[in-house]
This record gives structure tokens, sequence and C-alpha cells, in this order.
């Protein structure tokens, strides 16, 4: 049985007050609160092995190194790669994104190709490929979003035809929290040969994944939002990509030899993580991951599920209130509105002052705005450590907020 | 400042002071919100938007005996209740004086702490606003004076 006290106990965070009123941390989608077990290893792997890893001889170096590799070994077995020589570490999911657009199209990208995306990406989503894209001559094509949240995939074949170097699609929307259709996008694409990369900011948390069997070519996430420390990511990609990739950055233990004629560069994973990383907050990643997997026994599926009808529920007859994204299957406790009358940003502010953290804004998808006719959405983002008692408690809030506003 | 300034700002310290509880100044800001009358949507124009908040905040002034009027308009209800204050403490100041104005009263009032930090709200890009607008009143006399 799923004991939702349980797992709160291991978060000091959220028994945390806000203006005197108990928190209530609706904005998981942003970032993750952090379990004991991943404070505590950061605070000890700061005072036994605060050391650069991988060069140095001595035994802190060697005991800080050894936490970083099995940090990226948990990553590895954690999204079932083949190897930890593809699991790179990045300070997030947008550098992840950024180093796979950077290097991929600089290898395989020309002037006339064309990047394909989809309409309810992250900007970190975007921007990247856009750069590249500018860099390279290449343009971008988009896979539409239809009124209820899901993808349109009427169009695929045509999108996907012509010279389409690849396709970067999020797992599950940051705005809409609809999953894509990621397996039947990957299917269509690597039938004509073309690679994908899968953005797993909010995917990795919500879904046990199995790069293997989703079959993208590239993920990227970030660590902070699957509870480990800040400052965290990985790209995994398949290992022949990543080896005919070039570095996208220069420097550090990236290199094999260097003369001033020449640089060889060091075997993957090294190549792509010039200087020195955030080897602390990446060591968290063996805790954080661990964690993290309690979450997808069976009972707490079924826990988080029941958290996610019920919102939609309170949400959906709520009047006044517009859902973006309607479609009730595929969903996480993600949910992004706006209320008739009321500018999200006064509605956050008001729930700030109730001790209800929630985002408001443009979300980093101001395509997507656009795309429904907003300037902004309020975004409430739910993980299993959150309680249908503190549904019921924004709802009031919400209530009450929005009698104040209107 | 103008003594009128200082005895609007004044008043709206000891009008915060009345509140304990954060909401309940939240809900005064709403109240200064509502009240504040709507530009006519025609002099919502971009060059009137002030960058770097999260809701659209139009800001507009005009000199008159040599003092600086403001009207300001926001699309969401705090931002503008927090811009009504602003320009209810700003108007009626010369340029010279509004130029060099320190908006003590925001820090007093308790608005520095929980709103500036946030880049959302974007009380740093209004008050940054008013205060290019005094420069530019400033500037514009001393051409005139030429």
């Amino acid at each position: 049985m799923f004991d939702v006290n349980a797992i709160r106990a291991e978060f000091p965070a959220l028994s945390g007050k806000v203006y005197g009123k108990p928190i209530v941390y609706f904005d998981n989608a942003a970032t993750s609160q952090r379990p004991r077990c991943v404070l505590e290893a950061a605070d000890r792997f700061s005072v036994v092995s605060n050391a650069n890893i991988h060069r140095a001889v001595h035994r802190m170096a060697d005991d800080a190194t050894q936490a970083y590799e099995a940090a990226r070994e948990a990553v590895r077995a954690f999204i079932g790669a083949d190897s930890a020589e593809e699991i790179i570490f990045t300070s997030g999911a947008t550098a992840a994104m950024n180093l796979a657009a950077f290097s991929f199209c600089e290898r395989f990208v020309s002037e006339g190709d064309v990047i394909v995306v989809s309409a309810v990406e992250h900007h970190s989503d975007i921007v990247p490929w856009q750069l590249a894209a500018l860099r390279k001559g290449a343009s971008l094509r988009v896979i539409p979003v239809n009124e209820d949240g899901t993808l349109d995939l009427s169009g695929l074949d045509r999108i996907l035809d012509g010279p389409v170097r690849i396709v970067a699609v999020a797992q599950i929307s940051n705005v809409l929290g609809i999953r894509n259709p990621v397996e039947k996008i990957i299917e269509a694409a690597h039938a004509r040969s073309i690679p994908v990369l899968v953005d797993g900011a909010q995917g990795i948390v919500h879904e046990r994944t199995d790069v293997k069997r989703l079959g993208c070519d590239f993920y990227a996430f970030s660590g902070h939002k699957i509870f480990a420390a800040t400052g965290t990511g990985v790209l995994y990609g398949r290992r022949e990509l990543l080896e005919e990739m070039p570095p996208y950055m220069g420097g550090g233990e990236m290199v094999g030899h260097v003369t001033f004629d020449k640089t060889t560069y060091a075997p993957l994973p090294l190549k792509f993580e010039a200087g020195t990383p955030n080897f602390i907050g990446q060591a968290t990643f063996t805790q954080a991951l661990g964690f993290a997997g309690k979450l997808f026994a069976d009972d707490a599926v079924e826990y988080t599920d029941g958290l996610t009808a019920y919102m939609y529920d309170r949400l959906a007859c709520y009047p006044g209130l517009k859902l973006f994204g309607e479609c009730r299957t595929g969903r996480i406790p993600l949910f992004s509105f706006n209320i008739g009358g009321v500018h999200h940003e006064d509605l956050a502010l008001v729930l700030d002052k109730m001790g209800i953290a929630v985002r408001s804004g443009q979300l980093c998808a101001e395509p997507l705005m656009d795309r429904f006719g907003v300037t902004g959405m309020v975004r409430a983002s739910l993980l299993p450590y959150n309680t249908k008692e503190e549904i019921d408690y924004f709802m009031e809030s919400l209530d009450r907020a929005v009698r104040m506003l209107k | 400042m103008s003594e009128n300034s200082k005895k609007t700002e004044n008043e709206i310290v000891e009008e915060f002071g009345y509140f304990d509880e954060w909401l309940d100044k939240y809900e005064y800001l709403i109240e200064l919100g509502k009240s504040l009358p709507s530009m006519p949507e025609s002099s919502k124009t971009d060059d009137r938007l002030i960058k770097g908040c999260q809701s659209r905040v139009w800001l507009d002034c005009h000199v008159e005996d040599g003092k600086l009027y403001f009207s300001a308009d926001s699309d969401a209800i705090i931002t503008k209740g927090i811009i009504s204050l602003l320009i209810k403490v700003c108007s009626g100041e010369t340029p010279e004086d509004l130029s060099m104005y320190d908006f003590g009263f925001i820090e007093k009032i308790g608005l520095k702490d929980n709103l500036s930090p946030t880049r959302a709200n974007g009380l740093v890009s209004m008050i940054a606003r008013i205060k290019e607008m005094a420069l530019e009143a400033v500037a514009s006399k001393t051409e005139n004076g030429k």
C-alpha cells in the first residue's frame, strides 16, 4: 500500500511554511524537491570527496570519480541504455539539447536540410535547433497540435518528406501534461532513417522510460526534476551517432592529445564533458534515481493516476476555467489553465500568499501560447508526494483568489 | 520631492501598516488596481509598454507647468495596483526631483522584499521606466533652454 505520508517525510522542504502557511508545492514541473537521501549524499560528498574527478591520483579524487561514475551507471541502468559511454552528463536538459543540436547538426546537417520539432516543445527544444539551422542554412518544420492538446500526426508523412535530418519531440508536454505519441513519430522517422531526439524533461519522472524500448536516438533530461541536485542533467545518445559527432566544448578532460597543430579527443563520454563538471551534483543521481524507482511501483502509479483524475475532474467542472489540452488520457498530474476575466499572474501571486506555489506566464513555450491565443497560463504540476488534501486546499484557495480578483 | 508627494508616501505606508497578513496587503493592491481608471485602448501602444514584466503594463506621462503627470494601465490587476501607487507618488513632481528619487516607500511597505526579486511582476522595470521618463524630460528641458 502506497504511503504518501512516509514519502512526504523524506522531503524536508514539504513541511516548510511560506507567509506562515504550510507550503503546497505545485511547481514540480520546474523543479522537484529533494529527498533526505539526496541532501545527505550531497553534504557527504562535499565533505569527504570534494576533489576534482578523473585527474588526480590521490584518494579523495578517486572517491569523487567513483561516485561520479557510479551515478553514470545508475543513469544507464535507469533508462536502459546499452553502455555508460552513451550517458553524457550535462548541467540540465537545456544543456543536453544544446549539445545534441550543436554537435549533431555540425556533422549531419547542411544547407537546405530540414529539422522537425513539434508545436508543443519547450523553448529549450526549439531555440538550439533554430541556432543550428541558422548556422547551417537549414530550416525548421513543425508537427502541429490539435485543440485538445494531442499532436496532429495526419500530415506526418509530408512533414518527414525531403531532406529531414532529425526530429526533436517532447515525451510529455511541459504545458499540457499530455504524453506525445513518440513511438509513432520514431517509427515514421526511422522508416526514413531519420534519428529522433526525445526531450524527457517531464517524461523521466512520470514514466518508466527505457530508451531501447522507446527506440529514440537521443534522450535528454534534467536531474533536478527527478529529485537530484540542481545543475544536473543527461544526454543519452546512441553510440554510433555520438562517435561521429564533434565535441561541443573544448578543454579539460575531453582531450586525447593536444599539440598546437592538432588535438585528438577523449573517448566517449568524456569527449562531451569539457571542464570540471558538477561532480557532486551529478553523483546524487545514484540516490535520486534509487528513490524515483520506488515511485514507479504499481501502487505508486495507481496513487499518481488517482491524483491526476481527481484534479482533472475538479478543474474541469470549475466555472469559467479553460484547461489547455483537454485530452483526458495519457495525462500526468500537470494542468495549465486560465480563468475568464482573471490574469494568470494575478492568480499565481494571490495563490502564493495562500502558501501555494504554481507557475504562471508563458511556461517557456511562447509558440504554444500563441497557438492557444493567450499571453500566459497558470500551471499546477504535482508529483506523487502531493496529496488530495492539497488539491482540495488548492481548489478552495483558487475559489477565494478568483473572488478577490474578479 | 514635494511636500505633497511626501504626504502621499506617508499615507501609503500608513495604509499598508494596517495589514498584518500578506494576503490582506494584496487584497488592498487589488482594490487599488480596480480603482485606477483604465487607459483608453488607443493609448495602449507598444511604445508605452514596459518591457520585463510578465503582465503587460503601459505607462504614459505628460509635462504640465514643469511637472510630470503619469497615467498607467495593466492587464493584470495586482500590477495595476502597484503601478497606481508609483504614479500616485510620482505625479506632480519635477523631472529633476523624480530622477533622483529613491522610491523608499516601496521598502517600507514590504513590497521590495516580496515583489522585486521575482522577475514576474516587473516592479524594477516599472521604476526604471519612470526614472527614464524623468531623465528624458530633464534632457528635453535642457534642449529647449538652449
